[in-house]
């Protein structure tokens, strides 16, 4: 059953599909905290569909790849190894990694790029169980004022933010909806400034 | 995980890399007349697309003279295919060249092979192939024997 779903789930029609899920996740990065959609490709459980169609787009045989948690099962390996081809790397070396925000700790593990080079870092997929415009509050290149987005955590976020230009890049997926938090994103507790 | 371990079995089969290598070098027009052929007396099998045809390129490696150390020769353009037949069997097709309907025939070839009708596919479509293959190859090395050369040394007078 494993092995036959791991042939499965790859867009119907690669070169548009992936086109437009490529649209998604650049709109999502340049306008940090709003919520586009995505979809198209399906991937063994745990991944979400937006999740597989971002990994699908992303990721080839030159880019390395950390499962965390969950979503590292045989499944999810054999599903990889034929869609994608990456290769699967721990999370120290890793370009890419998946898997929920718990999965993914401690985050000072991946890569931030040096400083000749701060490309070389390491982009986190992370799985949430809904995205929502609210919670933590936004603001920095690509957003006009502020904006919201129900962020996991935000200690882990501005510290990530003090590495800039150096730090990871993060994308949240959920079901058919992703949304994204660069690493030059400022972010601010809004219930701390309200009670303030 | 029985599954596990007949598809491991299918990926050794000596058999399967055969008809694989023959499906892979055969010119795509004869592939592909030989597995319309194959459709017209036997229908199209029910199938999914798993990997829509796509085109690459692979890196092709030789040894000089045949036992040097292996170096890059060149790429070559290659397209692939998966499909997945009703009956369950997954194949792959991997063709040389373009040829879009050529790797889906070699992909559909490889699954039907795998199933109770590899007998039948084997006969019509991968012995032409593989017996087009050797008359080929045979007919370029007489072509070749017919251009040696036999050098001998003359016997000479003072040894």
């Amino acid at each position: 059953m494993d092995t036959q779903s791991s042939y499965e789930g790859a867009f119907a029609s690669p070169p548009t599909d992936s086109a437009q899920a490529f649209r998604a996740a650049m709109r999502a990065m340049a306008r940090p905290g709003t919520i586009e959609a995505i979809a198209g490709a399906r991937a063994p459980e745990p991944f979400s569909e937006a999740a597989a169609s971002l990994l699908l787009t992303l990721c080839d045989p030159d880019t390395s790849l950390y499962l965390a948690g969950e979503h590292d099962n045989e499944a999810a390996r054999a599903w990889v190894g034929f869609h994608i081809g990456a290769p699967l790397l721990p999370a120290d070396r890793a370009d890419f990694a998946v898997g929920t925000w718990g999965a993914l700790q401690p985050v000072s593990a991946y890569k931030v790029g040096v400083a000749e080079y701060p490309d070389r870092a390491a982009t986190l997929i992370v799985e949430m169980p809904s995205l929502e415009r609210n919670g933590a509050q936004l603001s920095g290149p690509g957003i006009k004022d502020t904006a919201n987005l129900n962020l996991p955590e935000i200690g882990a976020f501005q510290a990530n933010r003090r590495l800039f230009p150096l730090g990871f890049d993060c994308f949240f997926t959920s079901g058919q909806s992703i949304a994204a938090l660069p690493r030059s994103t400022r972010v601010s507790d809004l219930s701390a400034e309200e009670a303030a | 995980m029985s599954k596990n371990r007949s598809e491991t079995a299918a990926n050794d089969d000596p058999a399967r890399k055969q008809r694989l290598s023959v499906l892979a070098k055969a010119p795509a027009d004869r592939l592909k007349t030989l597995w319309d052929a194959w459709c017209v007396r036997s229908g199209v099998p029910d199938h999914d697309i798993l990997r829509t045809p796509e085109i690459g390129t692979v890196m092709v490696r030789g040894r000089a003279g045949a036992t040097g150390a292996p170096f890059n020769l060149g790429e070559i353009t290659v397209t692939r295919c998966s499909v997945r037949l009703s009956t369950g069997h997954i194949g792959h097709g991997y063709v040389q060249g373009r040829d879009k309907r050529a790797s889906l025939a070699a992909a559909m070839i490889d699954a039907l092979a795998q199933s109770d009708q590899a007998d039948a596919v084997d006969d019509m479509v991968v012995e032409p192939l593989q017996l087009e293959a050797e008359a080929n190859v045979a007919s370029r090395a007489a072509k070749a024997a017919a251009t040696k050369v036999e050098f001998f040394t003359m016997v000479r007078g003072d040894n």
